[in-house]
């Protein structure tokens, strides 16, 4: 078992945003954490990151219990929903960034740094870039590089928060792919944070289905169509069995 | 991005300055604008380089070059100097703590940074004075510990940081307030640790408005006069400084002279602030989604 969730709760005030959420995913999992807006799915992804933290309930990671654990220390690798590059640096710079953070006795030197980033720009095809800004590149092209970004550190984990909503349809599609094979390439689990049904039932193995602040319902695309556990659900995902039943699914 | 519509070399002028056109009279609002800057910026300028123009070269020299001009230009410009680093990390601290924390009393200290501009600095200078003297209590407590300030170049510099303070603060406090979350969080899930944060990823971005503010404090010490002159002691050679060397010599009506040293600040003023405006573009090239 890779990530645990047990009972995780947060208030922002007197409103609840989580209700005793328990999720577990397995080693090289892809979940799909897929409802409408205000529904937690993102505070329970920052939660997971370390960049919020729960007002109760654990979460453990392959046995250890991170619930207090601090970002940094989580290795779990993010990509927001606006990329969140760093302006003022070269993409090389970007994705060469979490090496060069880490404590000096477990650095790379300078030498296996470029040739960890060169390997990681060729896996992610965007090794033309490697010298430009965030500023001249292509949504498409920055949402890869903030792939790349969080892969440096050999993250344990990949959280990824609605990463195809800045981008064109067109883009998008092909991205879902591109980001499906490399989280296959590299072997870790992923947890997505989206609204789009479609995308959801596309790329994840499994999907949790959110509505105030809880999950309604835990399950493979296909037992979520044939089974909806609440009303909730079959609404949500009205109008998904007929393109799962079309075959442009998984 | 006005030039969408035309897609060929844009011939003439008022094509160009069509699109561009947001309010109506372009060419009135820029001439009264001209007229504005030509009265109140130019002639007064140009002013002065008519009276300097009076000096030949050597005289200029002979003026710049004596004891007691370069001795109150070493006051003036270390003293300055040290304003405006102490005001360049002291104003990014108080914009730090103005933008990133909530507390009692919050935008009463953010009113408080502007008192220095709105008060006349010889008010400044004289509630200085009265603090600092050895009958002030700062004074008489420093004084305890065998420290003087009023009098001295020390009392230079604290008058030159109280004027100048608002342009660390002002300048910093905007940028820092657009700042966007994500791109700290990114870091940290990354590894970094809060002052790694702070050192790669805030400082670099705040860069372009720190040396913006740190060379207008600069500027702004270089020529404070009112606030200054109480405190300084206003000793030839020590603690004379240049602008008050120009009244003197003002005074004595040696207008040649005056107008010499003044010119030299000026000059020294806008090289600092050509110099700061070179760096900050190098420095902002790629941020603000410029390519």
């Amino acid at each position: 078992m890779a990530l645990h969730i047990e009972d995780i709760t947060k208030f922002y005030g007197t409103n609840q945003v989580l209700d005793q959420v328990n999720l577990s995913m397995q080693d090289g999992e892809f979940i799909a954490l897929l409802g409408p807006s205000g529904s937690g799915k993102t505070s329970l992804l920052r939660i997971i990151a370390g960049l919020q933290f729960a007002d109760g309930g654990r979460l453990s990671f392959d046995g250890e219990d991170i619930t207090g654990v601090d970002a940094r220390l989580r290795r779990f690798g993010m990509v927001f929903q606006s990329y969140a590059l760093f302006e003022h640096m070269s993409v090389v710079d970007n994705v060469a960034f979490g090496l060069k953070m880490r404590p000096r006795a477990n650095r790379p030197n300078k030498g296996e740094i470029s040739d960890r980033v060169r390997k990681l720009l060729d896996m992610a095809e965007i090794s033309e870039l490697g010298e430009r800004f965030p500023s001249q590149l292509s949504g498409g092209q920055r949402q890869r590089v903030a792939l790349t970004r969080a892969l440096a550190i050999e993250p344990r984990l990949l959280l990824l928060d609605e990463p195809f909503s800045a981008l064109d349809t067109k883009v998008r599609k092909g991205l879902r792919g591109a980001l499906r094979d490399l989280q296959k390439k590299v072997g870790i689990g992923a947890i997505l944070v989206t609204h789009d049904q479609e995308e959801a039932f596309e790329i994840a193995d499994r999907i949790a289905i959110m509505a105030d602040g809880k999950i309604q319902q835990f399950d493979t695309p296909n037992n979520l169509l044939r089974s909806p556990a609440t009303p909730f659900v079959s609404e949500f995902l009205e109008g998904m069995g007929s393109y799962h039943a079309a075959g442009a699914g998984i | 991005m006005t030039t969408v519509l035309s897609s060929g070399p844009v011939p003439s002028g008022p094509t160009r300055r069509g699109a561009a056109r947001v309010l109506p009279g372009f060419g009135l609002t820029l001439g009264i604008s001209l007229l504005f800057v030509a009265l109140i910026i130019l002639l007064p300028l140009s002013g002065l380089a008519w009276q300097m123009s009076q000096l030949g070269f050597s005289d200029y020299l002979r003026i710049i070059s004596s004891e007691r001009t370069l001795a109150a230009f070493r006051v003036t410009l270390s003293a300055a100097a040290l304003a405006t680093i102490f005001n360049a990390c002291f104003g990014l601290l108080l914009a730090w703590v103005l933008v990133r924390y909530e507390f009692p009393g919050k935008r009463l200290l953010d009113a408080l940074v502007d008192l220095p501009f709105a008060l006349p600095t010889a008010v400044a200078g004289i509630s200085l004075v009265a603090l600092y003297d050895k009958s002030g209590w700062m004074g008489t407590l420093l004084d305890g510990m065998g420290l003087k300030v009023a009098y001295t170049w020390w009392g230079i510099a604290l008058a030159m940081v109280f004027t100048s303070v608002p342009f660390g603060v002002r300048t910093v406090q905007p940028v820092m307030e657009s700042l966007s979350h994500d791109i700290e969080e990114a870091a940290r899930t990354l590894g970094a640790r809060d002052w790694q944060v702070f050192r790669h990823i805030v400082f670099p971005q705040l860069w372009p408005s720190f040396i913006t503010g740190a060379s207008l404090a600069f500027a702004r010490s270089l020529g404070e006069f009112g606030a200054v002159i109480f405190i300084a002691g206003n000793m030839p050679f020590e603690t004379e400084i240049a602008s008050l060397l120009i009244m003197i010599r003002l005074e004595e009506y040696d207008f040649p002279a005056a107008s010499a040293i003044a010119g030299t600040v000026l000059a020294i003023a806008l090289f600092v602030l050509i110099l700061a405006n070179l760096a900050q573009g190098r420095a902002s090239r790629h941020l603000n989604g410029g390519a």
